[in-house]
């Protein structure tokens, strides 16, 4: 555990796999980038893995001022031992205020290892992240700028958020898909910096025998929530609104064939008849006309909201709630309404 | 060569199938009345430890935290075949987060003292954090392997497994002991036997006796009470029926890493979220109608 340190980093772990990055971290980037700007510090990934120099650049350009690269051949493959000792062993050097992890299968297996080590807090597939100002009900102190990490818990029937007043890092893993990717910026400036962490056999416990990869699936079927954006969401940048309600919700990204057609979003998103077919708590269809191999695919979802310019619009058949105007409009509207709430 | 492996297991609330009887009037869920079962991965973890027994020898300890009334995943153990159940219950144990439960479970498998593997289902459905399993291999300094769906073979203090990458899956060799987290893939687990059911329905913990010897000598004093419970634990324990129980005090837990005080994440706030269906609403394109829309969804329980 490290003391409060206001000055610390927002960190990224930042989870390559034969030699690309993760797609949540490139989306944990963007989230650190703006929790360190409220803060008024800078952004470091840390990447442990073989030289290359892309994965660096492409870090910084998503938004990381600092990239501390561990070189090691023997790092190549994930093993739980020696990248939980440098993120230990980095932490304990930088202290720094928030570290955040992927929930992927390797972040969800890494950050636990830390956090024991570390004796700090972990908060499990955070699906949103704010900064603010805590009141400890008990002791009347206030904790300026706490990270809230906000989560579904309790098999989804409710929402909690966690904070961690003083056993820091603040850390979290984050889910797949909920944060926005910002843009990257080619020509922002950044730093990187070579890390030495002695690793004896000891943390190289693991013989991998066999590797077999399959392409990635994204989870819609375990998702309570889904927010869905089509053909009328109009950009790839405009799909960020997308993702934005979903991270307020709490819930996951979906999209009809015409978004992903128009490459807004991968085909893992799609919902529908050749896609995937979701019964969540609640949908919500923004700019979907709900042609009836979308509707094929939502229409078993216990509640729809539908958002679409057109009133005439298919989807509105089969929505419990309807809202007719520009998404553009509206998701903003919304998204304040439900952060106001809090 | 016998092996000696440990199972970590959890009872919790049913989750998943929130029932009419679970919602109080304002919508939100009253955990109290949510049938307690035993955690899905856990019996994966179970199947696990018990196929590994019945391949390479050696013998099953489980180990559970909970209330006293967590002696009934235990018995559930106990009827599919584990050797020997400690129970863990202490009330200053509560509310304790992951890192101060996977303390109390490291501090305990060390008062357990040897073992080889331990195996723990990925998650629990009452929290989903896939924490525990890795902070409690972290603190006995073992190698954790997360996401079993195969042991595939055990030889001498080699042990290999086939573990679920989230994106495909990998065989891993790894040197005894190790700390294994089982997934909902991993196998069916088998059912309870009847004839270990009749043998082991009447197995019980300390707190569950002093509960019936209450009851059932309501006249006796509390003197007399307890030795009667003191005699049925020793014919219990002579007929290889107790459910061992421990708390803090038994496994020497530094009481500062325990319960909430040894929590380093708070709980901030929690909103409920229920669910109804109803008709379709049009909802003004304006600010209000957005106000009005997510009220509209908490006031129907959608979100809390
Ligand atoms: C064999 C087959 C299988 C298919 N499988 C699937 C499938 O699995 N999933 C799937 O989704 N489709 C599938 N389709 C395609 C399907 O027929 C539709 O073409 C597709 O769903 C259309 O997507 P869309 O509604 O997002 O886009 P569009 O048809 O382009 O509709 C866009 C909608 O957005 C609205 N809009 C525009 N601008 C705005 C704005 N600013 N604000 C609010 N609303 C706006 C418009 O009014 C319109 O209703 C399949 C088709 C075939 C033939």
């Amino acid at each position: 555990m490290i003391e409060v340190n206001r000055q610390g980093e927002v960190w990224v772990f930042a989870e390559q796999q034969d030699g690309t990055l993760q797609e949540v971290v490139l989306e944990l980037c963007g989230k650190a980038r703006e929790l360190a700007d409220r803060l008024g510090v800078t952004v470091g990934a840390v990447l442990p893995g073989t030289a290359r120099e892309e994965l660096p650049e492409q870090l910084i350009a998503h938004g990381v001022d600092h990239v501390y690269v561990v070189n090691d051949p023997r790092l190549e493959h994930y093993q739980t031992a020696s990248y939980a000792r440098i993120l230990s062993v980095l932490i304990e050097k930088h202290a720094p205020q928030i570290v955040l992890y992927g929930a992927t299968a390797t972040g969800r297996d890494l950050a636990p290892r830390v956090a024991s080590a570390m004796q700090a807090g972990l908060t499990a597939d955070c699906t949103d992240l704010e900064i603010k100002d805590v009141t400890d009900r008990k002791t009347k102190t206030v904790h300026e700028k706490l990270l809230l990490q906000i989560r579904p818990a309790f098999g989804g029937n409710i929402i909690a958020t966690i904070v961690n007043y003083d056993r820091w890092p603040q850390m979290a893993t984050v889910r797949e898909g909920v944060m926005p990717m910002l843009d990257p910026d080619p020509s922002r400036p950044g730093q990187i910096v070579e890390e030495e962490v002695a690793l004896g056999p000891e943390f190289f416990p693991l013989k991998i025998l066999q590797r077999h990869v399959e392409p990635r699936t994204v989870n819609l079927k375990g998702a309570r929530v889904i927010v869905s954006g089509g053909g009328g969401v109009g950009s790839k940048d405009g799909f960020n609104r997308i993702h934005e309600l979903a991270g307020a919700l709490g819930g996951a990204v979906g999209a009809s064939r015409a978004a992903v057609d128009n490459e807004y979003i991968d085909k893992g998103h799609q919902v529908g008849q050749t896609g995937t077919t979701v019964r969540p708590a609640l949908y919500i269809a923004a700019g979907i006309s709900g042609a009836v191999q979308h509707r094929a695919g939502m229409e078993e979802s216990a509640k729809i909201i539908a958002i679409n310019n057109d009133p005439d619009a298919p989807i509105f058949s089969v929505a419990h709630y309807g809202m007719v105007g520009d998404l553009h409009q509206l998701i903003p509207m919304l998204v304040k309404a439900l952060r106001d709430r809090r | 060569m016998p092996y000696d492996i440990l199972l970590l297991v959890k009872q919790v609330p049913d989750t998943a199938n929130v029932t009419a009887e679970a919602m109080r009037d304002d919508g939100t869920v009253n955990r109290g009345a949510l049938p307690a079962i035993f955690n899905p991965e856990d019996l994966n973890a179970l199947e696990t430890a018990l196929e590994a027994r019945d391949r390479y020898g050696g013998s099953i300890t489980v180990l559970t935290m909970g209330p006293p009334k967590a002696a009934d995943i235990l018995r559930a153990c106990l009827y599919r075949g584990v050797d020997r159940a400690i129970l863990l219950t202490d009330r200053r144990a509560a509310a304790s987060d992951t890192l101060a439960t996977s303390y109390i479970l490291a501090q305990a498998i060390k008062t357990i003292g040897h073992f080889d593997l331990v195996f723990a289902g990925r998650q629990a459905i009452d929290g989903d954090t896939a924490q525990v399993g890795p902070q409690c291999a972290e603190k006995l300094g073992v190698t954790q392997i997360t996401y079993l769906e195969e042991l595939v073979s055990l030889v001498d203090r080699t042990v290999r497994i086939r573990r679920d990458t989230g994106n495909g899956w990998e065989i891993v060799e790894a040197e005894l002991p190790i700390l294994a987290t089982v997934t909902s893939t991993a196998n069916r687990p088998r059912p309870e036997a009847v004839r270990k059911m009749l043998r082991f329905k009447k197995a019980r913990g300390e707190t569950e006796l002093a509960a019936e010897v209450k009851a059932e000598l309501r006249d006796a004093s509390a003197e007399q009470r307890n030795e009667e419970v003191q005699r049925r634990l020793t014919t219990l324990g002579e007929a290889g029926l107790r459910i061992e129980q421990w708390d803090l005090d038994t496994i020497g837990a530094d009481l500062a890493r325990c319960g909430l005080s040894g929590s380093p994440t708070v709980v901030y706030r929690v909103q409920s979220i229920v669910l109804t269906k109803e008709g379709y609403t049009e909802i003004p394109a304006t600010e209000d109608g957005a106000r009005q829309l997510i009220h509209e969804l908490v006031v129907d329980h959608t979100l809390g």
